[in-house]
């Protein structure tokens, strides 16, 4: 066993051979943050007293969830065989919608730590960020965590880590987060097999911005992996995407605590701070070069992060409107990739029309918004970014159904997902079978071990999102994963269903689905919406329609009785509290036309619910 | 009747305001009595069988409601200036106690606070609770009219909600009420779960043949808490069908009015203006009635007030010389105006356009274009229900009222 180090590398003047740079890939709940935890202890830099568990997630959300949005660094002192080395652990998000940022971490590392459940395998995402990680050639151990579990099956999961990689099962770790087993024989693993970092000392400063992290108190903090020259105190820096100059404020490293420095050199990561206030000036993947000396050419690999899922977000109590509005703008200053803009609705009043990396950013900036800000939301079904052409050669994007052009279309074109499923053997026939009726076009299909499957599908991200993942959890009893990473797009035969009460378009429920599903959303809807709404004092037709042609309809015939037969004993007073209390729900409700919705009746049928919920 | 209202706190001797108080409105007496053998399934009145009483007893409960007599005497303090125009013995079954508790009650009223000529005094009975000795002697201590709660003449209907007594009995007891010289009116309930449109027309034709003068029908309503409302939700009988329950409805009014029948309220047909029940119609005017017993509701000169639920609890209150109210309310004008359009907009006479606001006669205008109110009644100077709008009366009066 090795030491703790005793006499620590000073930042700023480690050689880059003194230096490991390495990331852990896991799946949520396979214990990465249980084994950081691990990791900061053993290595001494934090003390067993201040140890709380999962320290380096910082967001409520994130411990709960046992997922970690925003990836940090850490810098850990080793020392092997009487030599000392500054290890620095990059810690990525493990989730599917956050690919660009883990491509970012990885890039920051020249190793990474594949870290997979002893009792449970590799998942899907783990899959899609190890072959991201073998992409960007960086060195990887494979590591089985929970060993300690009554269940852990390491014989069988080495082999499949082994198979996956191309080792051989006895080169596979086995640790515990939990007790702490194996943790530092692995931390002189990574200092055997983790290249060092390369770069050139004296060249002009390059260092690629891998994580950008708003905090009240200091405004933003970025995460940095200095690639050539090195960083200083109080220098001018300039951003190379946006050619922005900042004064270098606060230069240091993350123990896990912020310790400022004198710098970082060549391989060194670590934080900066500059004094901007909004992390789109920030940006990840950006890189930062000297301004009086700046480099010519910025480090590959950036692209702007794009919106892919869009969902219009309505506090269910319109007074809130304003509570939302701050919220997003306080939101914004620390996601980047967040982006909104008012949008009103017939249904649902005030809102904004959000743009998301995925559907898990959606659930998760919902969630923060609710937890939060104390707001109570509603969410429009999930929508993609479409580009509609019209007859006349103009081009629209379309990311809400009800912006979609009314005249003559001439072609349609939608995001295509490359989409990856690992499941136990026996689903495979159940998967293939949803995903086809997703529009899936099948790529391939791969035996992880014996009886487990990859299947690879090109599908729209339109299919993705809307309730994809429940089916897929639902038919496989939990078991499938699912993964998918942007290719493309695609022309295909959309068409616009509106839904129409009484004549008139109610536009939460518009959607752009395949030509050959309109018929059955739109009966879907219409019978939904028949259970949903109360009866009028006329008849409401409800109806689906591709533009002028309807396709669906339902009646709600008119009501006949609401009265209360008696008053009992004299009791007016309950009588005329029931009344007030009907007045009451009256003011609640939506019009559309002449017909009264309760917005209780507008939020079970997004949510896809048959019945209002009784309060 | 479910929970009572939540209200203010009401004083110990029941004290009025000296405003309440010099209210000269006509003056009824209900008189609770939370008696029942049996509870029916959808039945949430106060009334208690004989094992729910704990501690209370029915021998008792007459000199108890005399002691509230008392109370009211005091506090309304006039001396017989206001004599009562009605009184109504309801339940419950009020034909559970001997005719002669419920005489001594009637008699201490006439004493205490005094009665017009010719006062309407009802009594609710249930077919099978009580037989021609019976009714004589009510007739002959001042009873006036009775009110049978005869529900259905369909076996499977009556057995659905619980009632006991046995269809052919029916025609027996209204004869011998009649022949005791009383008036007679029957209660009937439709909509109950499993009952047909045919069932229901073979209980309007079987109560036609009663050849009565007043018959009160009122479509099922499923209360929570109810042993109904339980069997619903767990799927054993069907809830009532709204559609169904109108066309009952219409199919009622229509057998009346060809019976000569009129509606004088939104579940009340009566032969003619003297048939008709001058107490409810009291309620639905908003005039001055003092609810005696357990869980009864009062309303004199603007302040309404509702006892205490349970018979021994009631008991204790007015043993001890204490007002037995629960608490009181003294509705704002606001609440007033809804009252009144609320109540009297179930008559046939309607409400006066007069008496509702700009808003509302502006609404009345689009209602009666929709056919809820009568134009000509309008045209009148009056808000009336049109058949249409008698079934959905309470939206009208969301929409008059908003």
């Amino acid at each position: 066993m090795s030491p703790r180090a005793s006499n620590p590398l000073q930042p700023a003047s480690t050689l880059p051979t003194q230096i490991r740079n390495f990331c852990i890939i896991a799946h949520i709940d396979h214990g990465k943050s249980t084994l950081a935890d691990r990791m900061l202890q053993i290595t001494g830099i934090v003390d067993d007293r201040s140890m709380r568990a999962q320290y380096l997630d910082r967001m409520d959300i994130e411990r709960e969830r046992g997922i970690t949005i925003k990836s940090q660094a850490v810098r850990m002192p080793w020392e092997v065989d009487g030599k000392t080395f500054a290890l620095n652990m990059i810690d990525t998000p493990g989730h599917v919608d956050f690919t660009y940022e883990v491509s970012r971490s990885l890039a920051a590392c020249e190793g990474a730590i594949l870290l997979v459940d002893a009792a449970q395998g590799i998942e899907a995402q783990t899959l899609a960020n190890l072959y991201l990680a073998m992409e960007n050639d960086l060195t990887i151990i494979p590591v089985l965590n929970k060993i300690d579990l009554p269940a852990a099956d390491p014989e069988k999961y080495s082999k499949e880590l082994a198979s996956l990689i191309g080792g051989k099962p006895e080169d596979v770790l086995r640790v515990s987060g939990k007790t702490g087993v194996g943790v530092d024989a692995l931390l002189d693993r990574v200092v055997e097999l983790v290249p060092p970092p390369v770069g050139d000392p004296d060249a002009p400063a390059r260092a690629m911005i891998f994580d950008s992290v708003y905090d009240a108190y200091r405004g933003v903090v970025t995460y940095v992996r200095v690639i050539d020259g090195r960083l200083t105190p109080r220098e001018r820096i300039k951003m190379m995407s946006t050619g922005a100059n900042h004064e270098l404020l606060e230069i240091g490293v993350s123990s896990p605590e912020p310790v400022p420095t004198k710098g970082l050199g060549v391989g060194e990561v670590g934080y900066l701070i500059t004094g901007v206030k909004d992390v789109r000036q920030s940006k990840v993947g950006d890189t930062i070069t000297d301004a009086q000396k700046p480099a010519t050419d910025a480090l590959p690999g950036y692209t702007e992060p794009k919106p892919m899922v869009f969902s219009g977000l309505y506090p269910i109590d319109g007074s809130d409107y304003p509570i939302l509005r701050e919220a997003l703008d306080k939101l914004k200053l620390s996601d980047a990739s967040l982006n909104y803009e008012p949008e009103t609705s017939v249904a649902l009043g005030f809102g904004f029309r959000c743009g998301f990396l995925g559907l898990l950013h959606l659930e998760i900036i919902t969630e923060r918004l609710e937890r939060e800000f104390g707001l109570d939301l509603i969410a429009t079904a999930p929508s993609v970014p479409y580009e509609v052409t019209t007859e006349d050669r103009k081009t629209v994007t379309v990311t809400n159904p009800s912006e979609y052009p009314s005249g003559k279309i001439d072609s349609v074109r939608e995001p295509v997902v490359k989409t990856a499923i690992l499941a136990p053997k026996d689903y495979v026939g159940t998967i293939m079978e949803l995903c086809q009726s997703r529009r899936g076009t099948m790529l391939g299909m791969e035996y992880l071990g014996e009886d487990r499957v990859e299947l690879k599908y090109n599908m729209p991200l339109g299919e993705i999102v809307f309730d994809f993942f429940d089916h897929l959890k639902s038919r496989t009893q939990g078991y499938a994963s699912l993964d998918y990473e942007p290719a493309g797009e695609q022309e295909s035969d959309l068409v616009k269903v509106d839904i129409l009460l009484q004549g008139e378009t109610v536009d939460a429920f518009s959607a752009i689905v395949h030509k050959d599903k309109a018929y059955s959303y739109g009966l879907m809807m219409t019978e939904r919406l028949k259970k949903l709404i109360p009866r009028q004092q006329f008849e409401v037709p409800i109806q689906a329609a591709i533009g002028a042609r309807i396709i669906a309809r339902e009646n709600i015939s008119a009501i006949r009785k609401d009265v209360l037969a008696k008053c009992y004993g004299g009791d007016i007073t309950r009588k005329r509290k029931l009344l007030e209390k009907q007045k009451e729900g009256k003011k609640r409700m939506k019009m559309v036309g002449r017909v009264e919705v309760p917005q209780e009746a507008f939020i079970a049928a997004l949510s896809g619910d048959d019945e209002v919920k009784k309060k | 009747m479910g929970a009572l209202p939540e209200g203010d706190i009401a004083p110990t001797d029941g004290a009025l305001t000296d405003a309440a108080r010099a209210s000269r409105a006509p003056l009824s007496a209900y008189v609770h009595i939370p008696f029942c053998r049996v509870r029916c399934g959808y039945c949430d009145f106060n009334t208690y069988t004989n094992d729910e009483l704990h501690g209370a007893r029915r021998d008792d409960y007459a000199e108890h409601v005399l002691r509230e007599i008392e109370l009211a005497t005091s506090v309304l303090d006039c001396g017989r200036e206001r004599p009562l125009r009605t009184v109504f013995f309801g339940g419950g079954t009020p034909t559970l106690l001997p005719a002669r508790d419920l005489l001594r009650v009637l008699s201490r009223l006439r004493d205490e606070l005094g009665m017009v000529d010719g006062a309407e005094v009802t009594v609710e009975a249930n077919p099978d609770s009580v037989d021609a000795r019976y009714l004589g002697d009510l007739a002959h201590g001042g009873v006036t009219r009775v009110s049978f709660g005869v529900q259905s003449a369909v076996p499977h209907v009556l057995a659905t909600l619980d009632r006991t007594h046995s269809p052919e009995r029916v025609p027996d007891v209204v004869s011998w009420a009649k022949d005791a010289g009383l008036d007679v009116s029957v209660d009937l309930i439709y909509g109950t779960p499993g009952e047909s449109l045919d069932d229901w027309r073979a209980s309007l034709e079987s109560t036609l043949a009663l050849d009565i003068g007043h018959v009160s029908a009122y479509a099922l309503i499923v209360e929570e808490g109810t042993a109904l409302a339980r069997r619903i939700r767990r799927g054993e009988i069907a809830a009532p069908d709204d559609d169904l329950v109108a066309d009952m409805y219409e199919l009622a009014d229509e057998a009346f009015a060809e019976a000569g029948y009129h509606w004088y309220e939104l579940s009340n047909w009566a032969r003619g203006a003297r048939e008709q029940s001058r107490h409810n119609t009291a309620y639905w005017l908003n005039h001055d009635w003092w609810g005696f017993g357990p869980g009864a509701h009062s309303h004199v000169g603007g302040v309404r007030w509702w006892n205490v639920k349970h018979p021994s609890a009631y008991g204790q209150r007015v043993l001890a010389g204490e007002s037995p109210a629960a608490a009181r309310e003294t509705p704002d004008v606001e609440a007033r105006r809804l009252e009144t359009i609320l109540l009297q907009l179930r008559l046939a006479t309607g409400v006066a356009l007069q008496d509702v606001s700009e808003f509302a006669a502006e609404r009345a205008r689009g209602l009666a274009v929709e056919g809820l109110l009568d134009v000509d009644a309008l045209s009148h100077g009056s808000l009336v229900l049109t058949l249409r709008g008698r079934l959905l009366a309470d939206r009208v009066v969301r929409d008059l009222t908003d």
